[in-house]
């Protein structure tokens, strides 16, 4: 059977099991997208995004979602370059994508043709492999290779560039059963003797604890994680990007590590004497100063990336391999224990701090606060929902305060930090799982990133609800030139702000402005209650902060904002 | 500290970006790098040069092992390696004692003239990192108009 290269693109998506694809079409992509339009009924959603960077983010929220891979295409040139950020953005936080772009047509290329940039050198450093389809006959294998590289060992984001006469050239079709790539052969199971080691050093241990990255839930390891940690009684942490791998209620529940993270973690990790990092890449945003980071401690880590091990810092026993199943081998080989002395420790932590900061909060209080919002969103959906956020302090009190219990309810964007990732991350993370609520939590800086992805949301009938949190600043940025500026607030008001609710009104959805702090819960409930796109305005006071907070150069244990306990 | 690294690579276009462009992203130092086919069709091998301690080379083997087009690196122990290297040099021959000088150089280092004209003679040689420099160095009070390198080749003596 002859089909054409976009025929061809076509099946592949299919074979792949994909279920949505978000984009936007340009000449250069103009075949592709023709032979959507050809299809009647299509084998998946085609959603036109307003930006494509929106399309890229909505892509990535769709995979972190779902686990599965996510899908965006564009066309060449601007189409392409506007790729960049979210290709970053996946790759840094290990991602699952196929981006795939238009070009100009072979016989063109490199001729500064209209529209036509390099794409595969601009994305070589933020892509896993990025591929060009040279003739109309390597698509197939080219499509089945992006998405197994895509999503298998190290997930990450691949492009594969479609030079237009490769779209419209036919040629028989076969896709192939497997990839067989010699320099591509990720190791899944751990070496036996090591996790015995690791058995060992977990049974000898006075001090444990685990650190749980965004690897537990890439690899869906969050179950093999529990037992783990309920077997030998350890204490867990999370990443940022690890929050969610395990329940924030649990007993054994410290909360996140690093810069903006609990006081309770920070101090336990720089106590303990061994930490089992589970999926983690040691990041300077949780280790801080690399030379007080936990400095009594051993470390095993477990990774299927080996690059990742001893990059950052020392590691007594290495494990490479897929997480999920080292957890199941290693747990075979560990004992039961209670760790009581050091519970008990850790524990009285807890209590201290529970205590200074019931002493610091005044119920009288009557300002719209953000820690008053997020226990509302706790009260009212208790952890059963999915949390888009964008970056700044907003994703901080979200980070240390929703109630997180399941895995893959918390997505924002960790390595890259990008602003403008939540709106466009919400669609596809509704698009990919249309039964569950999906609240994104914005700010005003961040929102007007990608704005526009407001018509794609609304006018796809999505449900999803934000809650912006209006404090008319850049305020993480604020926040930093509060404290070590001098408080010269140079570039970070927003005077100008529109208003939300018009603009949102102005799509067709239905926005609330909320000032009061009584009025918060009701409108929520109500907002819900309309199954339909709402944004929820919410004025917040410009001063309020990200606290305690570790500074840059500082140990994880020294926190500002916060009374030595 | 200077490492040897072989690597094999298939021969995808843009490998060669792919594997440059890895060491400036790290921050990885490159002393030279070299490519050519190898023994097997559809594969190349490179040799790099690389400046830096036992944890930079750590990270660059990874870091190059991670390259889908990669299929492997080794790192050449200096006791076990043979390398060699090619250079093209153009002296300047003022007079004919100069240009007598220079031969018998040519001579010791068993380099060769490979072209001779009135005022210049181009010579090859071929050798280690060691050899190359000193014969470089004794050229230089000549006048030396241009150097050509390739950059270093080098194999493991045995294989063990
Ligand atoms: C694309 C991008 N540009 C700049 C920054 C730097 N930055 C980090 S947080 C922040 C402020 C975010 O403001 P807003 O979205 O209003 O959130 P808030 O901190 O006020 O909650 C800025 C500018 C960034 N992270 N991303
Ligand atoms: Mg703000």
């Amino acid at each position: 059977m002859e089909l054409t290269g976009t025929e061809i693109i076509i099946e592949g998506l299919k074979q792949e099991k994909v279920k949505a694809i978000f984009g936007i079409p340009g000449a250069a992509i103009l075949p592709f997208y023709d032979t959507l339009g050809k299809v009647g009924q299509l084998p998946f959603k085609n959603i036109l995004t307003r930006h494509e960077q929106g399309a890229v983010h909505a892509a990535d929220g769709y995979a972190r979602a779902t686990g599965e891979v996510g899908v965006c295409v564009v066309t060449s040139g601007p189409g392409a370059t506007n790729l960049v950020t979210g290709l970053a953005n996946a790759y840094l936080d290990s991602v699952p994508l196929v981006a795939f772009t238009g070009q100009v047509p072979t016989d063109m290329v490199g001729n500064d043709a209209f529209q036509e940039v390099d794409i595969i050198g601009i994305t070589l450093p933020i892509t896993k492999n990025n591929y060009v389809a040279r003739k109309t006959e390597n698509l197939a294998s080219i499509i089945k290779e992006a998405f197994y590289i895509a999503r298998s060992g190290r997930p990450g984001p691949v492009l594969v560039d479609l030079p237009k006469d490769v779209q419209l050239d036919r040629c028989s079709f076969k896709y192939p059963e497997k990839v067989n790539r010699k320099g591509y052969q990720p190791s899944y199971r751990g070496n036996i003797r090591q996790i015995k080691i690791a058995a060992t050093k977990i049974r000898e241990a006075k001090k444990p604890v685990i650190i749980a990255g965004g690897g537990i839930i890439s690899a869906n390891a969050s179950g093999e994680l529990k037992k783990v940690a309920l077997k030998t009684n350890i204490p867990v942490v999370t990443t940022f990007m690890g929050i969610g791998s395990f329940p924030v209620n649990h007993p054994l529940s410290l909360g996140m590590l690093g810069m903006y993270g609990n006081y309770v973690a920070n101090q336990v990790v720089s106590e303990a004497d061994l930490i089992i990092a589970l999926g983690t890449r040691f990041d300077d945003r949780i280790t801080r100063n690399l030379k007080h980071f936990c400095p009594y401690a051993e470390i095993i880590h477990i990774d299927i990336d080996p690059a990742e091990i001893g990059k950052n810092v020392l590691v007594k026993v290495p494990l490479v391999g897929d997480v999920k199943i080292i957890l199941q081998q290693l747990i075979n080989y560990l004992e039961e224990k209670d760790n009581e002395s050091w519970l008990a420790e850790i524990t009285s932590i807890k209590e201290r701090y529970l205590k200074y900061t019931a002493q610091k909060e005044d119920p009288r209080q009557e300002k719209l606060k953000p820690k008053y919002i997020i226990d509302c969103l706790n009260d009212f959906f208790k952890g059963e929902a999915i949390v888009v956020t964008d970056v700044g302090q907003h994703q901080m009190w979200t980070a240390n305060h929703f109630q997180f219990i399941h895995p893959r309810s918390f997505i924002s964007s960790g390595g890259l930090g990008t602003m403008g990732f939540g709106l466009p991350a919400a669609i596809g993370a509704k698009i990919g799982c249309p039964e569950k609520a999906v609240i994104c939590i914005s700010g005003d800086g961040s929102l007007q990133m990608n704005i526009q992805e407001l018509a794609t949301a609304i006018y796809n009938r999505l449900p999803i609800i934000v809650i912006l949190m209006n404090n008319g600043y850049l305020g993480m940025v604020r926040q930093l030139q509060e404290l070590f500026c001098e408080g010269r607030y140079i570039s970070t008001s927003l005077s100008g702000n529109p208003d939300f609710v018009k603009v949102t009104e102005g799509y067709g959805g239905v926005g609330f402005r909320v000032e009061k702090k009584e009025d918060f819960y009701p409108i929520l409930k109500r907002a819900f209650q309309m199954n339909r796109f709402v944004l929820l305005d919410c004025h917040i006071p410009e001063d309020e902060k990200n606290f305690p907070m570790v500074q840059p150069g500082s140990s994880l244990n020294n926190m500002i904002g916060v009374d030595q306990l | 500290m200077k490492h040897t690294i072989a690597i094999l690579v298939e021969d995808q276009p843009g490998v060669m970006s792919r594997v440059a462009g890895l060491f400036t992203r790290r921050g990885f130092n490159i002393d030279s790098i070299a490519v050519g086919p190898s023994e097997a069709p559809g594969i190349s091998r490179m040799t790099i040069i690389v400046n830096g301690d036992h944890k930079v080379l750590e990270q660059v083997t990874k870091q190059l092992n991670k390259l889908i087009d990669v299929i492997c690196v080794r790192d050449i122990p200096v006791e076990n390696i043979l390398e060699r290297e090619l250079v093209l040099v153009k002296v300047h021959t003022e007079s004919l004692s100069v240009r007598a000088e220079i031969i018998q150089l040519v001579e010791i280092f068993k380099a060769k003239v490979v072209y001779v004209e009135r005022n210049t003679l181009t010579i090859e040689m071929s050798g280690d990192e060691e050899k190359v420099s000193g014969f470089l160095k004794l050229l230089a009070p000549f006048g030396v108009k241009e150097v050509v390198r390739t950059g270093r080749i080098a194999i493991a003596r045995s294989n063990k």
